[in-house]
């Protein structure tokens, strides 16, 4: 059975009342004082959030926000200007506020728009967006059950559905005309544990979190990434917690496991290979394609082109195909990650990673979902090769220092590892390591790659945007682990 | 000159009271809209050429209705940004709508109307002199304090840029018990980023800023890049230590977000969910006896309003001055109306309101009370120890009080500065550090809404090689 490419521009045109002559004229004044490209970004999105805490649905809220950001691009100059009226008065308005970074004779506009078409990585129709609420409502409802029948030491749950439908079109002076339809969904589950008896009768508390989601359909909440299944996961990490003790301090082995600990991958190479800090030779990367800068053992993607993910796309928000990029090849660097602009600048072929918040913020190259290919190590051969270190499964955020290179991420379930055994569950800890030198010490690679649940989110410069991460069981030969214990 | 906060928008103030009534007529027992209207603007000089220019506009408003049977309340809320009647009448109906799948709750509901109220002394919260500041006027600002710190240095080749930025906003708070209040607030900021390098190519990046309400308090754009350089250039050749136990001094930079995390143990809402580490801490002693804590979302500053500061919360109650910890002792939560009823309290005034949501709770100005020591004494006094200068990671657990962040600065040995350091860690616990602050700098200064002077800590763990 063949289903029809979705018509994701109708939206614009019939709702919206937008005409591809409007958005021709709106071109052709943002162009009237010279300039090498401009783009319009229309975006509509409409949100939804519901929230259960202490049994209770204590919150429930939708938001629409629509409108067009309008770009013109002179030489390495960006003129930018949004509007959330879409009328033309205004829209032209926008257009002549963009122009004004250049000053020149008015460029001549190309004849006609160049349609492309889309792949179809993610479901438009049966979009959580289009669920009945009581359906979404049945399911933080049931997070908070198994929550609390998880431990009686389980005193707080709280669980939060949300999603949002996001449409955009880009129409740009170089004929791309393209659109696409965005479904987002995810769950989260946040618990406290309190036991009276823990830390030898002193009592202790403690946090575990949970949450996944992607742009899925409803039917994604059901079979193994049910509400209960994050329920569960978010009591046992705060129930393991109770007994934590101190995490280590200082440089040692680390084994971390598959999925969600590839943030390990986003900040140690993927911001640095962003084509823009690249550009500006701002990254510790810059100039480094070609050479050495990981383990033989390390090959390192970015595919915006898995579907149903989190961080997948069909297009970028410039209208350009997503596709795979090869970052790290048997420890080579291979590639950045880029946008119009900058593979323009650079000579470099354009990645479509031009990726923007909203309509506000003008795009700049970003990841999609970044992870590790699988190696040939078996996890437990991989864990029984350590004699003392640390063994990290799941992570908070992390962060980067572009320039030099420092990087960290932040540990939130982790074991120490002694005699080759994962032993007792330590306390949450900052890990610390430098981009283009940490990779060289990674000495075994699983055949486990798991990506992350899809809960992932990315800043950059002020800009959100959802992205997935993943490998396998890695182990660093050295890394600094920021406990106080011994 | 500042611009008394009643400028009257009589088109926003209409749309929140049309709101507010189809709300009501569509069976809301009470109803509270919120308008937003805002400039921004903002462009980035790079290597001397402009590289960025954004400048726009935009709006939204927010609805929040209560469906009230008696004893409880049930809640729901919506945004958007589009103005046009069919839009305002489906924010309605889709409020309405949610609210009634949401569950009744004694604890929900808008304050009671005696308890709502503004500060109405002007606050010097909106300077016209922002938006009236020609393009290329912001341009060149950018241009000098980038252009000032690329020449500081031979070292120093390449920028991230400098920027200028300003926006401006108006804000409308109306609800169905009679509150209605407005304020406009203006902003301005530039920064340098230099990036300087070392023989061996290695790189480092630093950045200074300037920001105020009004363009006449903005500092000397090249004294901002020289900062910038200076503070750059400062972190070239930097090297790992060793793990070891040591003082610990803290920049202001870094220990405003160290006191930050003292209002955000004490936030109501993680309080009575047991959720913080001050939970059932009222009264205790939590620091040491030196330190003073306060949240104050009054604060005017040689006649500017401070960038925490407001006429009213979230929810339309005056904003006031609380002391959170005084001489150590926990004396106050900070909450809003719902935390507040929770914890059988009063509000602090500290509820703040998105577009959407219910409110959550947001600091004023929040600052420790400034010592006597110059921030030499206190690296002065230390043999051999960090002086931290940049933080980065999210290892801060409110719940259980862990702290580990990754940090660089400069090594101390014999109450100097003596090398710049990075790639390591430093840990510990809230509840002990705040108890370890043996020193507080006289270097009390505002750069944004929370300000701590320098400070030494005791004790803390620095993993490295």
């Amino acid at each position: 059975m063949t289903i029809p490419a979705p018509d994701h521009k109708r939206y614009f045109i019939e709702k919206l009342g937008l005409s591809e002559r409007l958005m021709e004229r709106c071109l052709g004044e943002a162009l009237s004082a010279g300039g090498d490209y401009a783009d319009l970004y229309f975006e509509s999105v409409t949100s939804t959030s519901l929230g259960i805490d202490e049994s209770l649905v204590k919150s429930a809220s939708q938001g629409i926000s629509v409108g067009c950001g309008i770009r013109v691009v002179s030489g390495e100059r960006t003129g930018y200007a949004y509007t959330d009226d879409l009328s033309s008065d205004r829209l032209l308005r926008a257009a002549r506020t963009a122009a004004l970074i250049a000053s020149g004779p008015a460029k001549e506009l190309m004849s006609g728009f160049r349609h492309t078409e889309t792949p179809s990585l993610y479901p438009v129709a049966g979009a959580t967006s289009d669920a009945e609420i009581a359906a979404k409502l049945a399911l933080i409802q049931r997070a908070d059950k198994a929550a609390r029948a998880y431990d009686s030491r389980i005193t707080q749950v709280r669980a939060g559905f949300n999603d949002e439908l996001r449409r955009i079109l880009v129409a740009a002076s170089d004929g791309t005309f393209a659109s696409d339809t965005q479904p987002l969904a995810r769950l989260n589950v946040f618990v406290i544990a309190q036991d009276g008896s823990a830390n030898g009768g002193s009592g202790g508390t403690a946090r575990g979190t949970s949450g996944g989601g992607g742009r899925v359909t409803m039917d994604f909440f059901e079979g193994d990434k049910s509400p209960e299944h994050y329920a569960r996961e978010a009591a046992r990490t705060a129930i393991l917690q109770l007994g934590a003790i101190e995490a280590p301090a200082g440089e040692m082995p680390v084994v971390l496991g598959p999925g969600w600990p590839g943030v390990l991958l986003h900040e140690a190479v993927g911001h640095g290979l962003e084509a823009d800090f690249n550009r500006k030779k701002t990254s510790a990367f810059a100039g480094l394609i070609g050479q050495q800068v990981a383990s033989p053992k390390v090959t390192v993607v970015d595919n915006g082109l898995m579907p149903g993910r989190r961080g997948s796309i069909n297009m970028d928000d410039e209208g350009n195909a997503t596709q795979e990029t090869v970052l790290i090849e048997n420890g080579v660097l291979k590639g950045f990650l880029s946008d119009k602009l900058n593979s323009r600048l650079m000579g470099m072929p354009n990645t479509g990673s031009g990726r923007r918040e909203s309509y506000h913020h003008i795009p700049m190259p970003r990841m999609t979902n970044t992870y590790m290919l699988n190696g040939e190590d078996m996890p437990e051969d991989i864990i029984k090769s350590v004699k003392r270190g640390l063994y990290a499964v799941n992570f908070g955020g992390g962060q980067v220092d572009i320039t030099n290179g420092k990087f960290v991420f932040s540990a939130s379930e982790a074991y120490l590892i002694e005699d080759g055994k994962v032993t007792r569950p330590v306390k949450g800890a900052t890990l610390i390591g430098n981009g283009p030198e940490a990779l060289k010490y990674v000495s075994m690679v699983g055949n486990d790659l798991a990506l992350d649940e899809g809960i992932g989110t990315c800043g950059k410069a002020g800009q959100s945007v959802p992205v997935g991460v993943g490998m396998p069981t890695v182990k660093l030969d050295r890394m600094t682990v920021g406990g106080t214990g011994q | 000159m500042s611009q008394p906060a009643s400028t009257v928008s009589s088109d926003l103030q209409q749309l929140a009271s049309e709101v507010l009534s189809k709300a009501l007529k569509a069976g809301a027992t009470d109803a509270e809209a919120v308008v937003y209207e805002g400039d921004e603007f903002s462009t980035l000089v790079r290597l001397g050429q402009v590289e960025t220019l954004k400048e726009s506009g935009s709006r939204a408003v927010g609805l929040r209705v209560f469906l009230n049977s008696g004893k409880a309340q049930r809640t729901a809320s919506t945004s958007s940004s589009d103005f046009s009647n069919e839009s305002i009448a489906r924010l309605v109906e889709g409020a309405i709508t949610l609210a009634k799948i949401t569950s009744e709750d004694p604890f929900a509901g808008l304050p009671e109307a005696h308890e709502f109220g503004k500060i109405e002394e002007d606050q010097h919260l909106y300077f016209d002199d922002v938006n009236a500041m020609p393009p290329a006027e912001r341009i060149e600002i950018a241009r000098r304090a980038e252009a000032a710190a690329m020449a500081y240095d031979t070292r120093i080749q390449n920028s991230g840029g400098g920027d200028f930025d300003t926006s401006t906003s108006h804000k409308i708070l109306m609800n169905s018990r009679g509150f209605t209040g407005e304020y406009r607030r203006s902003y301005c900021g530039f920064s340098a980023a230099p990036i300087a390098h070392d023989e061996k190519g290695n790189m480092q990046r630093n950045y200074w800023f300037s920001n105020s309400r009004t363009v006449t308090k903005l500092e000397n754009p090249e004294e901002i890049g020289h900062e910038a350089a200076r503070r750059t250039l400062k972190r070239l050749g930097a090297r790992q230590v060793k793990t070891q136990k040591v003082p610990v001094v803290f920049s202001p930079e870094i220990a405003r977000g160290i006191i930050g995390n003292i209002f955000d143990a004490a936030n109501g809402d993680a309080i009575y969910r047991n959720a913080s580490f001050f939970s059932g801490m009222l009264g205790e002693q939590v620091a040491g006896e030196n330190i003073t804590v306060i949240d104050d979302g009054t604060l005017v500053h040689d006649g500017i309003g401070g960038f925490g500061t407001r006429p009213f919360d979230g929810e339309g109650l005056p904003t006031r001055r609380t002391v959170l910890v005084e001489r150590g002792i926990l004396k106050n939560y900070v909450s809003n109306t719902y935390t507040a009823r929770k914890l059988n309290m009063k509000s602090t005034g500290n509820a703040s309101r998105g577009l959407a949501g219910n409110p959550g709770i947001g600091a004023g100005n929040f600052f420790l009370e400034a010592g006597t020591l110059t921030p030499d004494q206190i690296i002065g006094d230390v043999k051999s120890g960090l002086y931290v200068t940049e933080t980065m990671g999210f290892g801060v657990n409110l719940v259980t009080g862990d702290y580990s962040q990754g940090a660089s600065g400069l090594w101390i040995e014999n109450g100097e500065l003596a090398y710049p350091v990075e790639e390591i860690t430093i840990a510990g616990n809230l509840k002990d550090m705040y108890k370890n602050i043996v020193a507080i700098g006289n270097d009390l200064i505002f750069r944004g809404a929370s300000a701590a002077p320098t400070m030494r800590i005791e004790g803390m763990t620095i993993a490295g090689a």
